[in-house]
């Protein structure tokens, strides 16, 4: 499948590809009131990545639903909404009560982890904890908010629940468990982790906001690292992500655990990736005489 | 319109002065569509480092084939600089809006005003070739000689050239948009239909100011750092008075007066 926040709502990429040959559609992460983004400039190159702030621009949930969800419909692969809180737990059931009624959304992905947005005056980070609560950090940091935060949208929806997780933590485990434990269906990771690039003669960070989430082939050695942790603890599937861009990083990652994988920043770089990714995978298991993908799923030889 | 991804083969790539080069490309999907203003991604080599691809605005069309004007100012272009002639480069094009060439050449406005700073040069000889029946005025700017590019090119198009330097080594001395103004203030000035710029920031943000000082409508050409190129990534946004646009799909052309500096 492709990633949440590079692929749009997937009508850049028609010219490129036939996006019916896509897993799935993740689409750009939806809060509940449009979001204006971030002041540019919002990426900048790092050595095999990049750092992006674009802070969740997006129309906001009604504007989706009435003008991009029917687009991503006719495509006829499956749609995975992705959303996210400007503020408290409130927003993610809104979100979820609202999507769960539609019959064309296969699955929602709660973005938890993503670090643009500025809630509170402390820079960079995304406060989506409720007011009055004096720690400052993601919900993905902590496995009590993401367990509360799971189960209560567990609550209202029925659709697949997948809990996208943040790298940006001391125990991921820990994490992914707490979500599973709560009712997520499945686990994405990993989201990006928090990076900065100064241009040394202005002496500023390259982009606006400061810092902002590495991404790319730079971070795929600590997303494999967790996706096998991950993996050997919780029983739910992991859709795995974080710099891939071609067969070999794709199937490391069926082999360090997940059962799906998922490609982000490489579409910036090829917007033909995903699908060449899709014919590799299924070249490397005609060759090597493998009758089906699971039998990759884990199977890590330590 | 149409964005293609196609291989490139390079047909050559040779150097106009001291760090400043021309790709010759062929693609003829690209080449037959493309339009003035507009810009394509290179992806530079094979490697990690640079990852991303780089966007240079289409210099000129010629049958099938496009042409890029580049400066080397950084690890990316240098490896361009050092691509040979016969080897591939994947591009994406055309890409970006365009220049809006339908801009008021009525009434005694005939003629339009392209002013170049500096590497802004690239896009406006596309778009020079466009105008070729109406005999326009094309202002080049530069910090000094050396930095003046395709002053014959344009006047091989029938434009007349006006230069400006920075350090007077050719041409009116100080920066292209005093020579412009200056040349708004002259009775010549009621001949002119719309502004069409291309440079730095700065400069284009003294276009908008003459251009709303002078009621001349003005184009300008904007950069912003790109990610995807292709409308997908929102890294590229500029504040305009209907909030953020994408430099790589609502722009790269912007009319001076949308754009909120």
């Amino acid at each position: 499948m492709v990633a949440s926040g590079t692929f749009g709502y997937a009508e850049e990429f028609k010219d490129f590809i036939s996006l019916k040959n896509l897993g799935a559609i993740v689409s750009k992460t939806i809060t509940l009131k449009p979001r204006q983004g971030n002041a540019p400039p919002r990426t900048c190159e790092t050595p095999a990545g990049m750092l992006n702030s674009i802070g969740l621009e997006n129309p906001g949930i009604e504007f989706f639903i009435d003008e991009k969800l029917p687009l991503l419909k006719k495509i006829g692969v499956p749609i995975i909404v992705s959303i996210a809180s400007e503020g408290g737990p409130e927003e993610f059931i809104i979100l979820a009560e609202r999507l769960d009624k539609l019959g064309e959304v296969s699955a929602i992905e709660l973005n938890i982890s993503c670090p643009n947005i500025k809630v509170t005056k402390t820079q960079g980070q995304c406060a989506s904890l409720p007011e009055g609560d004096k720690v400052t950090r993601l919900i993905s940091q902590d496995a009590k908010a993401t367990h509360d935060l799971v189960k209560k949208v567990r609550k209202v929806t029925r659709k697949t629940l997948i809990t996208k997780l943040s790298p940006n933590v001391t125990d991921i485990v820990e994490i992914a468990k707490a979500a599973e434990e709560a009712g997520s269906d499945a686990l994405a990771l990993i989201n990006t982790l928090p990076g900065m690039s100064i241009d040394v003669e202005t002496r500023k960070p390259r982009i606006a906001m400061g810092c902002g989430g590495l991404s790319g082939p730079a971070i795929r050695p600590v997303a494999l690292r967790m996706v096998w942790e991950v993996y050997q603890k919780v029983k739910i599937p992991i859709i795995g992500m974080g710099g891939i861009i071609d067969t070999t990083s794709a199937l490391e990652f069926f082999i360090a655990g997940a059962t799906a994988i998922s490609v982000g920043t490489a579409n910036f770089i090829n917007p033909k990736v995903s699908v060449e990714i899709i014919k590799g995978i299924k070249e490397y298991l005609v060759k090597n005489k493998i009758k089906d993908i699971k039998e990759l799923e884990g199977s890590l030889k330590l | 319109m149409k964005i293609w991804q196609k291989k490139a083969k390079i047909i050559s790539n040779y150097k106009l002065a001291d760090k400043y080069l021309r790709a010759v490309l062929h693609t003829a999907k690209i080449a037959r569509i493309a339009a003035p203003g507009q810009f394509v991604m290179l992806k530079i080599d094979n490697s990690l480092t640079p990852l991303l691809r780089r966007p240079f605005s289409i210099h000129r069309v010629d049958g099938s084939k496009i042409e890029v004007l580049y400066e080397v100012v950084g690890e990316a272009t240098e490896i361009l600089s050092k691509r040979k002639a016969g080897g591939h480069i994947d591009v994406i094009g055309p890409l970006g809006n365009g220049f809006d060439c339908r801009a008021p050449h009525t009434g005694h406005r005939r003629r339009p005003i392209l002013v170049a700073g500096g590497m802004g040069v690239a896009p406006l000889v596309f778009l020079a070739k466009n105008f070729k029946k109406v005999k326009g005025l094309v202002l080049i700017g530069a910090k000094t000689k050396k930095q003046i590019l395709c002053e014959k090119e344009f006047q091989r198009l029938g434009f007349d050239v006006k230069i400006a330097t920075d350090d007077g080594s050719l041409g009116f001395k100080g920066k292209v948009t005093g020579l412009l103004e200056k040349i708004l203030l002259s009775a010549v000035s009621c001949q002119l239909s719309a502004v069409y710029a291309c440079g730095p920031r700065p400069m284009l943000k003294e276009i908008s100011r003459i251009s709303n000082k002078y009621n001349i409508p003005a184009q300008i050409s904007l950069e912003e750092h790109m990610a995807c190129g292709i409308g997908a990534c929102l890294g590229c946004v500029v504040n305009t008075k209907e909030g953020f646009k994408r430099v790589c799909k609502e722009g790269p052309v912007f009319w001076a007066e949308e754009i909120l500096w």
